[in-house]
């Protein structure tokens, strides 16, 4: 076998392996620009390979990859199907677009003695989710969950507040327990099933579905994944976490973590126990379309009085989750094909929104200072000062509240078909009115930044033009074109997220 | 009582998987927290590793005169979560130590009213 060949058979095992194994290698390097370099290189391949699986499957259909060649359900099994190689494409190209934007950004944000170590902990942290995404084995998937976040704590407690380590100290206890919930429930099935391999465990569970053991399996899973997702009110960790982070840890975590967890229930929930189990027999879908519309509303009412930036945009985070869980509760094409499209689409306006304001902390601070937090009384007539990433921010704004010809837009549409469907016309309302919500606090970034005067201080004159450096604001509008090339042009997301809803819904 | 007798192990299990979230719930000091996460996590090992375990089974080796093998896949995998259990450990005690650094105190509400104050 040719090298081409070997590596184009191997990719489910290099997707994972390549960041593994640098970031060990950029322990050993010592230098911030040689780990910065490696990691930059990492993580491009690492796109290109999630690009070429998608392609694979796109045109051969699921790939199985048997780990060590040991076959399943004996051996680690990878599984990349459409929505794996979805996901592995979302959380890839974010770290693609994350690293080059991370070395001005953390020049000001991390002692410079400690980039290796951030560019170690990185790369396990994008080893970890793209592991959790391809794996077909319940316990490797637990493996890997704890692998990305353990290195996501660390990421956390590098921001230069001390908060930050109380925040990072408060997420690692919710973070675990969710964990081992996670761990309790695969448990559980593995003693009912005697298997591990997703695949086979969806079959093997076929006789054992309604008993009592699978039941709390189903319990101790939803609660467990629900912790890491952040589904209301099991979000407390949520907006510390990525207010103290260093800036392109929250954009990056914004982009992908949370949506990883998402990724993991809906496997769960479809794949493993079968949709008739969870939506069908218990009042799971009842129970989820209430803790969505919570979140839906109490985080965004939240977010509106909220005075850093960032803490704003985090409870935001929470709603756009309720959008997402929303979608599942429905139990319909529509409805999941909405929540899978919202992945996509809520990733990159948010991460496009946390790397600006990344550029707005650096823009904010005064020369050889530490980097201020991005409250609202530092944000007055900003837009003069840093007027790209002002108008960014406010586009992905649009975004999130679901302005026609946006990405955000689409999710909306297909949330309000699949309401209309079931003939609950006051869920199109709330959907409605939770958006004017999002209005409101984009609204009060807009009024602030651009028709308020500027602080009169004299080390900050007022028309002095600040902009971030060209390296955070590339990858930043290059999310926000995604953001509107995916809102007009939809034949490649939900074009994927209908073709996988309807395998999921309608295959069991 | 003899359903109790009957699966001891699990309420063995269930009584360290409470008390372990009660203490991470009920301590506000952050080293206490810990010890209770990890009393927590160690309750899902016995979880595991008490169904592998046949009576009168013997280790997984084939042998003559043996017939009935305990199951080694339940060790295995938690040889793995007990790593990833001191990790997790290992780190929240570091970031405990990072707190005290910064904060003077482990104590949750002594750091809240820090912050507040600040």
């Amino acid at each position: 076998m040719s090298f081409a060949q070997s590596v184009s058979a191997n990719l489910p095992a290099l997707q994972v392996v390549l960041p593994l194994l640098a970031a060990p290698l950029v322990l050993l390097l010592r230098s911030a620009r040689a780990a910065f370099a490696l990691t930059l290189v990492v993580s491009f391949a690492c796109l290109a390979i999630a690009i070429a699986l998608w392609q694979q499957v796109d045109a051969s259909g699921p790939i199985f990859y048997a780990m060590g060649s040991w076959a399943p359900p004996w051996g680690i099994g990878y599984y990349v199907d459409k929505l794996a190689a979805f996901m592995l494409v979302l959380v890839s190209l974010t770290a693609a677009v994350a690293v080059p934007y991370s070395r001005a950004s953390l020049a000001r944000e991390i002692p410079a003695d400690s980039h290796t170590l951030f560019y170690v902990m990185f790369l396990l942290c994008l080893s970890g989710l793209l592991g959790i995404v391809i794996t077909g084995d319940a316990f490797n998937l637990f493996v890997f969950l704890e692998v990305s976040s353990l290195s996501t704590y660390v990421l956390i407690a590098f921001g230069r507040d001390r908060r930050a380590l109380v925040a990072s100290y408060q997420y690692l206890i919710m973070g675990s327990i969710g964990a081992t919930f996670i761990v309790v429930g695969v448990g559980l099935l593995y003693l009912m099933t005697g298997t591990l391999n997703l695949v086979d465990m969806a079959e093997r569970l076929a006789d054992v579905r309604s008993s009592r053991p699978v039941l709390a399996a189903l319990a101790f899973l939803t609660v467990g994944i629900s912790l890491k997702l952040a589904l209301f009110p099991l979000h407390q960790w949520l907006p510390n976490a990525y207010t103290y982070a260093p800036s392109v840890v929250t954009a990056f975590l914004a982009a992908t973590a949370t949506k990883v967890s998402v990724y993991v229930l809906i496997r769960f929930y479809f794949s493993v126990f079968g949709e008739s189990l969870v939506f069908h027999k218990l009042p799971l879908p009842e129970i989820m379309l209430w803790l969505s519309l919570l979140a839906m509303f109490a985080a965004n009412f939240v977010a509106i009085f909220q005075n850093n930036l960032k803490r704003l945009f985090a409870y935001s985070s929470v709603a756009q989750i309720g959008y997402i869980t929303l979608g599942l509760s429905f139990d319909s094409v529509n409805g999941l094909t909405a929540s899978i499209v919202h992945l996509f689409n809520h990733g990159i306006a948010k991460g496009a929104i946390f790397l600006l304001i990344g550029g707005i902390v650096l823009g904010i601070a005064k020369p050889g200072a530490v980097a201020p937090a991005p409250t609202f009384d530092r944000l007055a007539g900003l837009a003069k000062r840093m007027p790209l990433t002002c108008f960014g921010i406010v586009l992905a704004g649009l975004s999130l509240i679901g302005v026609p010809g946006t990405a955000g837009f689409v999710t909306k549409w297909y949330l309000i078909l699949a309401a209309m469907e079931r003939g609950q016309w006051w869920l199109v309302g709330a959907i409605l009115l939770s958006s004017l919500l999002a209005v409101a606090y984009v609204w009060r970034f807009v009024e602030t930044a651009y028709f308020r005067a500027p602080p009169a201080d004299a080390e900050n004159p007022a028309q002095l033009r600040n902009e971030a450096p060209l390296s955070m604001l590339v990858p930043a509008w290059l999310l926000i074109a995604a953001t509107f090339w995916f809102g007009l042009d939809t034949s490649l997301t939900i074009g994927t997220a209908l073709e996988v809803a309807q395998q999921l819904v309608r295959g069991q | 009582m003899s359903a109790l007798a009957s699966h001891f192990s699990y309420a063995v299990t269930i009584f360290l998987l409470v008390a372990g979230l009660f203490i991470i719930i009920a301590r506000g000091n952050l080293i206490k927290k810990m010890v209770g996460l990890s009393i927590f996590q160690t309750s899902v090992f016995l979880l595991y590793i008490v169904p592998g375990k046949l009576v009168g089974g013997t280790a997984p080796i084939v042998a003559p005169g043996f017939q009935v093998y305990s199951n080694p896949l339940p060790h295995v995998l938690i040889l793995t979560a007990i790593v990833v259990g001191v990790a997790t450990l290992a780190l929240g005690l570091a970031l405990a130590v990072r707190v005290h650094e910064a904060y003077g105190t482990i104590e949750e509400d002594e750091i809240l009213e820090r912050d507040a104050a600040s």
